[in-house]
């Protein structure tokens, strides 16, 4: 029976993914018709939204099982699908490769981080819990470690680690929005808010994973058009990954040839320039040096116009200089920063592909820094490795595949799929690197391509390309470029119709949709199933339990849009914080929970406190963004930067764990009993029975 | 319920192979990242070495350890009476 579901389901993935590429086909020869580039992106995102939704009416369900984990009956293959669009999220998709385009070897910390988190849940987490088969992580937590107070933990730290995630989901979905479609980005959020719920709100686990594959196809074909593209235009080659060793190569003598090259030398002095007299005149006072600048303008002008002969067009500029100069002391002491900010610009171009460039005045302090960026490194690959074996989001999916077997193989599934998108990111991210440096870099500034125009208009944050030494060259230097811009500018620079550039924001908006859908699903359910269930109405009928679910599906999205209209700041922050929450709350208690039999009740309570503890506490004290609103600040411990803090809270979890453990009595036979039923896949003559009703 | 001598066989092999892989992921992230720069002199094709195994061979082995696993226990499961049915 399972053999023709998997069947079934093989041929209707096969049809949709036909019939998506030619309603893509069918807009490409519209937009050579010409129909304009903003319906192409409206068309995009009804199509897609219609897509999802129809998906959740169909899988729509009253089961409390389907409604909680699909019912068990996805296979291995697509419940791979599932969970890489659900890993996948908008900072996967349109963030990772400009990342990598501006950190170099150094953001590979995310790719390596992202990937082999997955051995941690083949190895230590999956099968266990698929045998313990139940509803939500908690529920492990609660069965393994007995009462409710554990639970209450799990319940909290699920809560706060998803919501954290999911408001960065949302910011990324009203951002992709807003962008195609010219669309508010409130009503941004909005409009996504809606295609996240069609889906889960109907038809729970069951709609969303059968949507989600869906959302994953569209993203990974939208990731890989474009890319494939650009490789052909610059190897000839369609297999980028394979190819851009070579591509780097060059790109790494060209990184010499500009470090050297006088003209840049001369557009990052004057940057350096800059950035010192702006710093020189803060020191003086923002108050006197606005006034002494100002007059010195005026002045200018003054002289100008008594000389014996007045030469007109430079009275024009000199005037047009005291018009444009800042209003106030406010606008002028906001000009000095952003020129101090710059500072960063009088840097030679980073080597793409050396890891841990230190920088420094002396061998010393460079190999200090060096080593530092090392140590970061590994903090942050570790974080984001336990995190991974740890988000509830994640681990929930392991519940939804019919068997032990199929839980392990259906790891593997998923590591190949994320696997097809994160051995892309780094190759985009060198094709694009050598795009710019051999075709802007070099160009005069009235032969730039039309995108250049386009995305500056757009967001001078996003692009900028100014003339800073005004010889009517574009340097390397004066190309300011932002993270989240590559993947949606890499149709553009591979010479794609706008069709595509449609089809990427679509696969963004996929990637986010997805993400938001899996959290939001979980937060949902911790509150109805381990709360309202498990702890204050344990006689609720299944009719009664969905309905609470998805009311509080409803609140839970609604807030978190709330949240996110306030645009609460870095992204990346959000997200790396979410993993290291997640990495110290759960991480420690679900493995021991599993492997060390002796593990007990009051050290789980302990080593989850204490971990998610150290963690917040690490944030509050270092983050900027706490220690600006007046938490004091204390010193960075090791010099390790608060995204890589999972590494304090699973230490000092796992080790307070352990020595409680240790301290205190073992568990009763009953618990025993259950860490050997889910250490088998079967075994003849056990009469327990975890799997959730 | 009762564990027989090949349960208890069952659950030593698995934690000899979960360490064994569990090492390799440990050298292939932490060893090889610690000494990124030192490898970086090494020319694979194109790429440092180091960069390469942080783009994409670390990646290859993870996918690689996670499906090993899954067809090792696979046969370990059924040699030792552990496996589920056709419908669990």
């Amino acid at each position: 029976m399972s053999q023709t579901f998997n069947q079934q389901l093989k041929k209707y993935y096969s049809f949709y993914t036909l019939g998506f590429v030619s309603f893509v086909v069918i807009l490409g020869i519209a937009e050579q018709m010409g129909m304009p580039r903003l319906y192409i992106g409206y068309a995009f995102l009804a199509a897609t939204i219609l897509l999802y939704a129809s998906i959740g009416v169909m899988s729509r369900t009253l089961d409390v099982a389907e409604y909680y984990v699909a019912g068990r009956k996805v296979p291995a293959l697509f419940n791979g699908m599932a969970t890489g669009a659900d890993w996948m999220s908008a900072a996967s998709f349109i963030g990772m490769a400009g990342g990598l385009y501006l950190q170099g070897f150094d953001g590979l910390a995310f790719i390596m981080g992202w990937t082999g988190g997955y051995c941690l849940v083949a190895l230590f987490l999956a099968p266990y819990l698929r045998k313990f088969g139940q509803f939500t992580i908690p529920d492990f937590l609660g069965a393994r470690y007995g009462g409710n107070f554990v639970r209450s933990i799990g319940v909290f730290a699920a809560i706060l680690v998803s919501f954290v995630y999911v408001v960065a989901q949302i910011y990324g979905v009203g951002l992709i929005t807003s962008r195609f479609t010219g669309l508010a980005f409130e009503i941004g959020v909005f409009v996504g808010l809606l295609g996240i719920l069609v889906c889960s709100f109907l038809g729970g686990m069951k709609a969303v994973t059968w949507t989600q594959v869906a959302q994953y196809i569209i993203l990974i074909v939208a990731y890989m058009i474009p890319v494939v593209w650009l490789s052909v235009k610059e190897t000839g080659i369609p297999i980028p990954q394979l190819v851009y060793g070579s591509v780097l190569e060059k790109v790494t003598a060209l990184e010499k040839k500009l470090t050297v090259d006088p003209k840049e030398l001369e557009v990052r002095k004057i940057f350096a320039d800059r950035a010192k007299a702006a710093g020189e005149k803060m020191k003086a006072g923002v108050e006197p040096s606005y006034n002494a600048d100002r007059a010195a303008l005026v002045a200018k002008v003054d002289e100008l116009k008594a000389a014996p002969t007045p030469d007109g067009a430079a009275i024009q500029a000199a005037e047009k200089a005291v018009d444009s100069f800042p209003k106030d002391g406010k606008a002028y002491e906001a000009q000095l920063k952003g020129q101090q900010g710059q500072a960063g610009r009088a840097a030679a171009p980073l080597p793409h592909g050396t890891p841990f460039v230190g920088v420094g005045k002396t061998d010393e302090e460079k190999k200090k820094s060096s080593d530092n960026k090392r140590n970061n490194f590994l903090a942050l690959v570790f974080s984001l490795m336990v995190g991974t074996a740890a988000l509830p989001h994640i681990l929930m999916r392991y519940y939804t595949t019919p068997s032990v077997h199929e839980a392990r193989v259906s790891v593997f599934w998923s590591l190949f799929f994320i696997f097809l998108l994160y051995f892309t990111a780094p190759a985009l991210a060198v094709l694009v690197k050598y795009d710019i440096y051999t075709n802007i870099v070099g160009l005069p500034f009235a032969d730039l391509p039309q995108w250049v125009n386009s995305w500056q208009a757009v967001d001078r944050a996003l692009l900028s390309i100014v003339d800073i030494n005004r010889d009517g060259i574009v340097q390397l230097a004066e190309i300011a470029i932002g993270q989240d811009i590559i993947v949606l500018v890499t149709p553009e620079i591979a010479g794609l119709p706008y069709v595509i550039s449609g089809l990427v924001a679509a696969g963004g908006l996929a990637a986010a949709l997805s993400t938001a859908d899996g959290l939001l699903l979980t937060i949902a359910n911790a509150l109805s199933h381990d709360v309202y269930y498990k702890m204050v109405n344990p006689d609720a009928t299944t009719a009664r339990r969905i309905t609470i679910s998805k009311v509080l599906l409803l609140v839970v999205a609604g807030s978190a849009a709330w949240v996110t209209s306030y645009k609460p700041g870095d992204i990346l922050f959000l997200v790396g914080a979410a993993f290291s929450l997640a990495a110290a709350a759960f991480f420690p208690a679900l493995v021991l929970g599993i492997f060390w039999k002796r593990a007990n009740k009051i050290a789980a309570v302990f080593g989850m406190l204490a971990g998610l503890g150290t963690v917040i506490y690490y944030m509050l004290r270092t983050y900027p963004f706490f220690t600006n609103m007046g938490v004091p600040k204390m010193d960075l411990w090791f010099a390790i930067a608060p995204i890589g803090s999972g590494v304090f809270g699973v230490t000092v979890g796992m080790t307070v764990m352990i020595v409680v453990s240790l301290l205190t009595k073992a568990p009763d036979q009953a618990t025993q009993d259950l860490i050997e039923h889910v250490r088998y896949p079967s075994i003849k003559g056990d009469t327990l029975n975890t799997a959730g009703t | 319920m009762e564990l027989t001598e090949a349960h208890r066989d069952y659950w030593r092999k698995n934690l000899r192979m979960t360490a064994l892989l569990l090492t390799i992921w440990f050298v292939v992230t932490f060893v090889m990242a610690f000494y990124a720069r030192e490898l970086a002199t090494i020319n694979f094709f194109g790429w440092p070495l180091s960069f390469y195994m942080a783009a994409q061979g670390s990646l290859i082995i993870y996918v690689l350890i996670i499906g090993f696993y899954a067809m090792y226990m696979r046969k370990l499961d059924i040699e030792h009476g552990v496996a589920e049915g056709e419908e669990q």
